[in-house]
């Protein structure tokens, strides 16, 4: 009478709260779950094998589209990767160094945004869904105003940045920091103490801290589990040293740690946003590019660079033989797909309504998995 | 045509398809507010445009619905699935006749004398149609959305039920009009039963599937639930459904708790004496206080929606069985102490007290906001 039924379904791949084309093969025992098995690929387009065949300038859109809600970080660490081994890293003037922090965090705080408001309207907060689109349409706007684009950026160039910050912008992102701080705390007073949100994440999907290394989870999950690890203070690349900010750790690594950690990291980074804009007011206008070659040949040899995304390490391994304006092979180490490994530990034993929470939290973008 | 056919028989049906009419008014305006006031909650706009301020949104959406494809998937149970969704809409209208929406005869439909029960059991028999529906559809979403709520609503049934027996003590009746002839010679029965009160609030949500109890459709986890395969028409069924109940248990809240179509307490203020003193348009009043009533707390369906995530699925059953039930029992045993020593008036001052505390928990000065942050350990 009590031998277990199992059933099988499919999560996916077209489901309301996969975020994209994620499919999970889900084994559950009336709602428990018994075994959640990721399929991944739905999204594969080859973007690996595109850089093989083109320059590397002609490569930067194709990284916006990788993690498309965040593709300011994606074309850093691309443009980064390519200049590190051309050997110019040190010669990137200040101002475009600032561009790039102010406008990877500003990508930070978007990218946190519709992760909270996917989250949540995961779990059923309806609401929270809308405010963070609020604040994260002005952010949207204010890419829009820098560079025309408002989702897949194309915003930075190998040696520098395409333009100059339009007249104004600078000020509207003032008016934007002033608002969006408060904004934080508005949503934080809908979910943070709401009891059915803490009984929905308090130790749902615990990871510990051990686990997530080996994982090789980077990123809020693994700072949700209590390491302190954050590329942007451990290998501090642009002009990151300079500035001060705190890097949010959790204790339990349960998905409300993992939510708090993200909340206070939306906070620390309206608080570089701030320092960074009397620091670019000080730099030259114009000086935004280093005088490098038009045509980019760099040495024979390989890198690798990684940056510190919005949902972890970003990481791109570059091959160059030295003779073609090609890479040899790129490779991209992209975050989701490797804190996605952790999705069938962390669900076991959980049900079927919890793994909506675990996907929401481990902040996948198939794009980025897929490639 | 003889006196006791037109009493028993013409007028009741002209009385129900009246409250039919109003009640399927209530729903198209219904579906409406809930859009606009969530828009207005939610910082957006809800649908602004049809009609004046998209007034007329709730005819443009069955319009659409009845126009659209009607799919029966191929791997249906054919009957079963035509049944799932008519089955919750009969015992949802046939409830209208058993509500006194104001001073009787004139605005009550029918006056049963246990009418509360005749209620009680025709609400419950709604989930059939769901789990029919659920299962008849042969999709895993639907037949989970349908095993979820045959749980929930069978468990928030039984707290559903016990938390109207302190109400059924202190007036000693099972008709809705003694109810609240009861209320308006006493005080309204939230104040006694605010216990009752609350648990009632609480189980009539998750009756009806709303959020936070939402999870036979919870569309995050379920894609729609129960009616994933349902198109059209019979989609717009089970929404009917829903809102007619939702109106049912709201009429039900405010005859059992907030002294139904009056607007006083202790035989003072808009009592059913006083509006029978001005005739029809006295009784008329009277139907617009309850209607009023009754709206506040559709409103109050959707503030929750608003503002609350959604319950998990054993969470919700711990809330029902080991918190609900038991405070609901309690309830009754303390109510039973105070009616056998004669005292209900000194259960007004527990109401009052708790008002009291709970507003000034809510109005209490602004808690450290910081707390939960602190948890948040900060390293540099």
């Amino acid at each position: 009478m009590f031998d277990v039924h199992e059933m099988e379904v499919n999560f996916g791949p077209q489901h309301p709260s996969t975020h994209g084309v994620l499919r999970v093969l889900l084994r559950i025992d009336g709602e428990r779950i018994i075994d959640a098995k990721p399929i991944i690929g739905y999204l594969h387009r080859g973007t690996e094998k595109l850089f093989e065949h083109m320059a590397y300038p002609q490569c930067i859109p194709h990284t916006d589209r990788m993690d498309y809600v965040a593709s300011a970080t994606n074309n850093l660490g691309f443009v980064e990767t390519v200049e590190k081994i051309l050997g110019i890293t040190g010669q990137i003037p200040k101002r475009a160094q600032l561009m790039r922090v102010i406008l990877s965090e500003l990508q930070r705080i978007s990218s946190h945004l519709l992760w909270l408001a996917t989250h949540a309207i995961d779990i059923g907060a309806m609401t929270p869904f809308f405010y963070c689109f609020r604040e994260r349409e002005q952010i949207l706007d204010l890419f829009e105003t820098y560079c025309g684009a408002r989702l897949t950026l194309n915003c930075m160039r190998i040696g520098g940045m395409p333009d100059d910050l339009p007249p104004g912008w600078l000020e509207d992102l003032e008016a934007f920091l002033v608002k969006f701080d408060p904004a934080v705390d508005e949503y934080e007073s809908l979910l943070t103490t709401n009891r059915i949100w803490k009984k929905r994440t308090v130790g749902i999907g615990v990871l510990s801290p051990e686990d997530a290394i080996e994982w090789g989870i980077t990123g809020p999950p693994l700072r949700g589990s209590g390491v302190e690890w954050d590329l942007r203070r451990a290998q501090p690349y642009e002009c990151y040293p300079e500035l001060d900010f705190e890097i949010p750790v959790g204790r339990n690594g349960d998905t409300y740690d993992r939510y708090l950690v993200r909340m206070e990291e939306m906070r620390q980074c309206s608080r570089i946003l701030k320092q960074c804009i009397p620091l670019i007011r000080q730099t030259p206008e114009g000086d935004i590019k280093a005088k490098i070659s038009r045509v980019i040949r760099p040495p024979e040899g390989e890198v690798y660079h990684s940056i510190e995304s919005p949902k972890g390490e970003l990481g791109y391994y570059i091959v160059s033989d030295g003779k073609t304006q090609n890479a040899y092979r790129c490779h991209v180490r992209p975050p989701s797909f490797v804190n996605l490994q952790a999705l069938p530990a962390m669900a076991q034993g959980h049900l079927v309504s919890d793994l909506v929470a675990l996907i929401g939290t481990i902040d996948i973008v198939l794009g980025e998995v897929d490639r | 045509m003889n006196k006791a056919l037109l009493t028993y028989l013409v007028w009741p049906v002209v009385k129900f398809l009246i409250a039919f009419v109003i009640v399927q008014v209530i729903v198209i305006l219904m579906t409406w507010i809930e859009r606009r006031v969530l828009g207005f909650m939610q910082a957006r706009l809800g649908p602004n445009r049809v009609g004046p301020w998209g007034l007329l949104q709730g005819i443009a959406d069955p319009v659409k619905l009845l126009l659209k494809e009607d799919i029966l998937p191929s791997s249906a149970e054919k009957v079963a699935y035509f049944l799932g969704p008519m089955l919750p809409i009969i015992p949802a209208f046939i409830v209208l006749c058993a509500i006194p929406y104001g001073p009787p005869p004139t605005f009550t439909v029918t006056r049963i004398n246990v009418g509360l029960l005749a209620i009680l059991a025709l609400t419950s028999t709604a989930v059939y149609g769901i789990i029919l529906g659920g299962w008849a559809s042969n999709n895993k979403y639907s037949l989970m959305g349908g095993l979820r709520s045959a749980a929930q609503m069978v468990s928030y049934e039984v707290p559903f039920g016990l938390s109207i027996v302190g109400v059924l003590m202190l007036s000693g009746s099972l008709d809705l009009v003694q109810i609240v002839r009861y209320q308006e010679a006493n005080a309204w029965n939230f104040l006694p039963q605010i216990v009752a009160c609350f648990i009632f609030l609480v189980s009539m949500n998750a009756e009806n599937n709303r959020t936070p109890f939402d999870l036979p459709e919870a569309e995050s986890e379920l894609v729609a639930g129960y009616h994933t395969e349902y198109s059209g028409m019979k989609f717009a069924f089970f929404m009917l459904a829903e809102y007619a109940m939702m109106i049912v248990n709201s009429s039900l809240m405010v005859s059992l708790f907030f002294g139904g179509w009056t607007l006083g307490m202790f035989g003072l203020g808009l009592t059913t004496e006083v509006l029978r003193s001005w005739g029809f348009l006295g009784g008329l009043l009277g139907a617009v206080i309850f209607l009023s009533k009754v709206m506040v707390f559709m409103l109050i369906y959707v503030w929750f929606r608003a503002t609350f995530p959604r319950f998990r699925f054993d969470q919700l059953m711990d809330l029902g069985w080991k918190w609900m039930i038991p405070l609901a029992l309690a309830n009754i045993v303390v109510t039973a102490v105070f009616v056998l020593a004669g005292q209900e008036r000194l259960m007004y001052w527990i109401g009052l007290g708790t008002i009291g505390a709970t507003l000034f928990y809510l109005f209490r000065p602004a808690p450290k906001r910081a707390a939960a942050r602190e948890k948040v350990i900060h390293a540099s």
